[in-house]
């Protein structure tokens, strides 16, 4: 009994999710407040019930949910796996901690008339999101990415003024992003006559060679590269996060781009499975390369940067190529390990770096590495969640960023690529020099004034707590616990060892 | 005499720094309970690292294993005589050092000082990390923990000078933490393994013989902290932290964490069988030799009192690393030794010119004719602790040349290549700069008359005696350890050690 | 040979019309200064997409291609079976979807264009970013 139930969990957040979106906005007539408990409810609501998802998908295998019991190939079909399950956790509880760091910051940024709006818009971005994860479709994967895109696109421009440029060349690029995809999904489904994921791995297995094949793949590889900010397609994205809302930013760097890091995995790996990458392997074996340029590149930019909001998009660039690196090693355990778990890695401490940044605005206003000084003694904890981010994101043993590099070391190494490991060594004293620039700021700099000032509540423990998990989940991961669940992950995902 | 915790003893004496720092933390408001906690620290920590010694020497070691992080790496500790030395020589140095910051800081009236004593806390815990490492990842975890707590104390003036100098720090401690992550991963990808084991775990079987010796390399690269030429720049310009700093984590604790690692690679990643066949011993002992001599030369010049010690510790580093790459029984327990001994003595020397500059003010050393009358106890101890860099007797500083020196010989005799001799002609050069640059000070400040009145200053600071208290134990430990070298029975477990490297 | 290519060309006009539309979308989405034109542009690119999934729907000429061997969703029997054209109607319920989608996204993009007017009173990009600059942060 309780199995069927679980197993309409997948299709009852996306749809609760919408709804719920709704009757925000019709009830954000009556009452402004409520809006966001809403928002609060369903989101905290939704997340419990991801978590029953994992563990009926680590227990009992697979979910299969058939939307109006449609059979595929001819209606939709929701699948959930391991790698599923985890990214649906991992954009709902950052999602959920989003939305309460949000309540304060937005009631600041945003004229209050437009709080229904905000967070109607907020709660289809995050069901949206889920959609794309749970998708076993690829063309819901293309209503579902547009559901989350447009909304995104309406929550930076509410900002107001640079936003809106930002929010507009966002808009046109993601929208020839998600037309390229389209487009390529167009040709798949000439070749082989279905959307459904599985059944497409099934049919594309003898098309391989077909130049048919070949354009689809390239159109949905750059079309989903372009929503996730896979460097050198992700002009967009420094303005996006630079003068969206402060929650806004938050969210867009965890939930929205890891959405999109999940799509691009999933149809690499599950649609276009390994056979298929091998085949091509000489054109493949670029992407390590491209990624290596991109670590690099954006590292420079980032150190180039003035707004620390700018500094840490192009920190996400970084991150990003680390998981697209990941991937593109895809014979070794290990280098796919370290992009799954970058996943969690990037989502926790960059959610934790922009909230603390939203945190330091939302109390001083300041957006300059430059005006940072002496805030240490102002905001503490602030202060300290941000520095536990940057420490996680540079890596530093135990924390949740050393894991990834390790993994993606090994990863290198198991394929023989000593000078990809250089380059992510390289990557980390970059990132070690960009962020030191805003550590000596705030620690070791006087500030004109040393009374203590710290958020409200509601902003201050999303922080803290997220801090204390980019400890908590390198510890974690270095357990070796979770490796079974990796390995698994890695399996689902269609990538098996010899 | 069983280890006070059983099995988890390393483990929690690995803790309580850990902990302390945070209860620090905690009571940062409450100076005196905050520095109740490092005291009470200091002595936990020093207790659980001694009670495991009896242990060690019956030739034991003890395994704690937290968990596996991947199948063949283990996040574990491991006590074994060697790691024992190196965790005798800082916690109970820690001790000393923490009385003597103490003094220190509020003398001066610093400011940050929870962030100071914070950090110090976990320096010594990875430090003590670093020595009870089961393998090669679990060290790194330290080597990097160690790297980044300590650039708050190099930082710690908050000038534009300081704040460099802790850039060049984390530059060349982070690039070189890079170079050993690497390193560390080719070896488990090429073995399977990490873990230290007396006689190593690679063999010529696991890879070509360039490769090995660039992996080498890499390793020694890896081990920047050790501060050997052309990479030691960054060690001078650390001097600009507070002096206890100065003293227990640049002369003890971090520079010592980088010889440590050399000796874990020589001794239980290669072995000796192996460093010596792929003739990595010769080069290595070639390249440290230049640093000991040239490091040498620089202190001859260098003004600053600080700076001048700071080269003092460059080449006595390179000379513990020179013992090693000696490869003979002799000269590795000499090396063993001698970083016990080079911490007491160069600790001294640190705590003295603290002293000196806090009660004179005096940072140069041109300036300091006259000091020993102003305060004749502080110059004393300096005069033990710079016989004892000069490895004259009778100061424990003798006994590791000494050794060092009949290892050569040793070496001379189980390679077959009289080359090794010349390293004999090494430590006497630099024994002889060695009192070039260090006497002279002791002179002036006995013998020279001051420039301006003299009047004894160093019983007037109630807070002095915080200072002159700890400068004094290790002044007198320094000239003890030459006379019963067995006092932490040090001799018994570099020899437990060495057994275990030849066996 | 060249009556070959030129049936084979006319046989599949729709599709080539559907690349020609295509890229003029794209070329006006990048190239041009004006926001509101980009806006045109997607929503010729668009447009393009849809008469090129429309064209799918055509089993018959699809085969003629050599890349007809997509299970068609309603009927399955193989072409020589069949023996008669059929259109398959998947398509068009998608670009139905497509289009909806299009309409959103314009939407969107409409409302950010008034908002832009508004805050600079021009749509050209260069204006735009040079009363940016002007005003700092």
């Amino acid at each position: 009994m309780i199995n069927t139930v679980v197993e309409q969990f997948p299709a009852l957040i996306v749809t609760t999710g919408v709804f719920s979106a709704f009757t925000i906005l019709i009830l954000g007539l009556l009452s402004r407040k409520i809006c966001y408990y809403i928002v609060l409810i369903v989101t905290a609501f939704h997340f419990i019930l991801s978590i029953f998802t994992l563990q009926h998908v680590l227990t009992k295998g697979r979910i299969h949910y058939w939307f109006g019991g449609w059979r595929p190939p001819w209606g939709i079909e929701y699948v959930v796996d391991e790698l599923n399950a985890y990214s649906l956790i991992v954009i709902l509880f950052l999602g959920l901690l989003g939305i309460i760091f949000a309540k304060r910051s937005v009631e600041k940024e945003i004229e209050e008339r437009k709080l229904p709006t905000f967070y109607t818009v907020m709660q289809l971005l995050i069901s949206g999101c889920c959609g794309v994860v749970v998708t076993g479709d690829v063309f819901n994967l293309f209503v579902l990415a547009e559901v989350a895109s447009l909304s995104t696109y309406a929550l930076i421009a509410i900002a107001g003024g640079k936003a809106l440029r930002a929010s507009y060349n966002y808009l046109i690029l993601g929208s020839i992003a998600i037309c390229f995809y389209l487009l390529g999904i167009g040709f798949l489904y000439a070749v082989t006559g279905t959307l459904n994921m599985i059944d497409m791995r099934i049919i594309l297995q003898n098309l391989y060679e077909n130049k048919m094949v070949h354009v689809g793949f390239v159109l949905v590889l750059v079309g989903l590269g372009i929503k996730a900010a896979v460097f050198p397609l992700h002009t967009w994205q420094p303005d996006a996060y630079t003068y969206a809302p402060s929650a806004v930013t938050l969210i867009m760097s965890t939930v929205v781009a890891k959405t999109f890091v999940y799509a691009l995995i999933r149809l690499i790996f599950s649609v276009f499975t390994v056979n298929f990458l091998e085949l091509y392997i000489n054109a493949w074996n670029l992407v390590p390369w491209l990624m290596g340029v991109a670590i690099i590149v954006a590292s420079i930019l980032a150190y180039r940067q003035n707004n620390i909001k700018r500094m840490l998009a192009y920190s996400s660039i970084v991150n990003v190529a680390y998981i697209v690196l990941g991937i593109s090693f895809f014979n070794s355990q290990w280098s796919l390990s370290g992009a799954l778990v970058n996943i969690l890695n990037h989502a926790v401490a960059k959610g934790c770096a922009f909230a603390a940044v939203g945190a330091i605005v939302y109390k001083t206003g300041i957006k300059d590495v430059g005006a940072l000084a002496g805030l240490a003694n102002k905001m503490p904890y602030t202060s300290g969640a941000l520095l536990i981010s940057m420490l996680t994101l540079i890596g530093i043993p135990p924390s949740a960023g050393f894991v990834t590099k390790f993994y993606l070391a090994i990863g290198c190494l198991e394929m023989q690529n000593y000078l990809m490991l250089a380059i992510i060594l390289l990557g980390t004293l970059l990132t070690l020099a960009y962020f030191l620039r805003v550590i000596e700021q705030l620690y070791f700099r006087e500030g004109n004034s040393t009374q203590k000032e710290e958020v409200p509540f509601s902003m201050l423990a999303p922080t803290m707590f997220l801090a204390i998990l980019c400890l908590a989940i390198g510890i974690f991961w270095l357990t070796g616990i979770p490796l079974e669940f990796l390995k698994k992950s890695i399996t689902s995902m269609g990538v098996i060892f010899r | 005499m069983n280890p006070i915790l059983g099995e988890l003893t390393p483990f929690v004496a690995v803790l309580t720094p850990a902990i302390a720092s945070l209860l620090i933390l905690i009571s940062y408001k409450n100076p005196n309970i905050r520095e109740t906690w490092t005291i009470l620290a200091t002595i936990v920590t020093f207790t659980l690292v001694f009670s495991m010694v009896p242990k060690i020497l019956d030739g034991e070691t003890m395994e704690f294993v937290l968990f596996e992080i991947i199948p063949g790496i283990e996040f574990a500790f491991k006590v074994d005589a060697f790691g024992m030395i190196f965790a005798i020589t800082s916690s109970s140095l820690w001790i000393l050092v923490s009385l003597y910051s103490i003094g220190y800081m509020r003398s001066l009236e610093e400011h940050a000082q929870t962030r100071y004593y914070f950090c110090f806390a976990w320096a010594i815990a990875s430090a003590l990390g670093v020595a009870f490492s089961k393998n090669l990842i679990t060290l790194f975890v330290f080597y990097e923990i160690l790297t980044i707590c300590t650039h708050p104390l190099v930082a710690h003036e908050e000038s534009e000078e300081a704040l460099a100098a802790g850039r060049k720090y984390l530059l060349y401690l982070m690039t070189s933490g890079s170079f050993l992550l690497a390193a560390t991963m080719i070896t488990y990808v090429l073995v399977g393994s990490t873990d230290f084991k007396a006689g190593g775990i690679l063999s010529l079987d696991s890879a070509s013989e360039i490769f090995l010796q660039l992996l080498f390399v890499c390793y020694i690269l890896g081990f920047m902290k050790a501060a050997y030429m052309p990479f030691h720049s960054w060690l001078p310009t650390a001097m600009i932290a507070p002096t206890p700093v100065s003293a227990l984590l640049h002369a003890v604790a971090v520079v010592k964490a980088g010889v440590f690692g050399v000796v874990r690679i020589i001794c239980y990643i290669y072995g000796i069988e192996l460093t010596s066949s792929l003739g990595l011993g010769i080069m290595l002992a070639a390249w440290v030799s230049f640093t000991v001599i040239v490091a040498n030369m620089l202190a001859i010049g260098e003004d600053n009192f600080k700076r001048r010690l700071a080269y003092s510790t460059i080449n006595q580093l390179s000379f513990i690393i020179l013992g090693v790459s000696l490869l003979s029984p002799m000269a590795i327990m000499g090396a063993m030794m001698h970083i016990t001994f080079h911490g007491y003595m160069k600790i001294t020397l640190f705590l003295c010119a603290g002293a000196i500059a806090v009660v004179t003010g005096k940072k140069l050393v041109s300036e300091l004719s006259g000091v020993g009358k102003q305060m004749p106890v502080t110059v004393f101890a300096f005069t033990i602790g710079a016989v004892g860099m000069s490895g004259l007797p009778p100061v424990a500083g003798f006994i590791g040349k000494w050794y060092i020196c009949l290892g050569a010989v040793q070496s001379a005799e189980i390679f077959n290549q009289p080359i090794f001799l010349t390293f004999i002609l090494v430590v006497i050069i630099a024994s002889i700069l060695d009192i070039i640059y260090l006497l002279p000070i002791v002179k002036s400040a006995f013998f020279e008359n001051p420039k301006e009145e003299i009047e004894n200053k160093e019983f007037g600071r109630r807070l002095y005696f915080f200072m002159l208290v700890p400068l004094s134990i290790t002044a007198i430990f320094s000239v003890i350890l030459f006379i019963f070298p067995d006092i932490f029975s040090l001799i018994e477990l570099a020899e437990v050690a060495v057994d275990e490297i030849y066996e | 040979m060249i009556e070959a290519i030129f049936e084979k060309f006319f046989q599949h006009y729709n599709f080539w019309a559907a690349v020609v539309i295509i890229f003029i979308g794209i070329y006006a989405t990048i190239a041009k200064n004006n926001l509101f034109k980009k806006l045109l542009g997607l929503n010729i690119f668009q447009t393009g997409i849809f008469l090129f999934f429309i064209s799918l729907g055509d089993i018959g000429s699809l085969e003629t291609l050599g890349i007809g061997d997509a299970t068609p969703p309603i009927i399955w029997k193989p072409a020589e079976e069949r023996g008669y054209l059929y259109v398959n109607p998947l398509p068009h319920v998608l670009i139905l979807t497509g289009i909806v989608v299009a309409a959103a996204t314009t939407c969107v993009a409409l409302a950010l264009l008034i908002r832009i007017h508004k805050e600079y009173g021009t749509l050209e990009e260069d204006e735009i970013i040079e009363l940016e600059a002007i005003r700092g942060d």
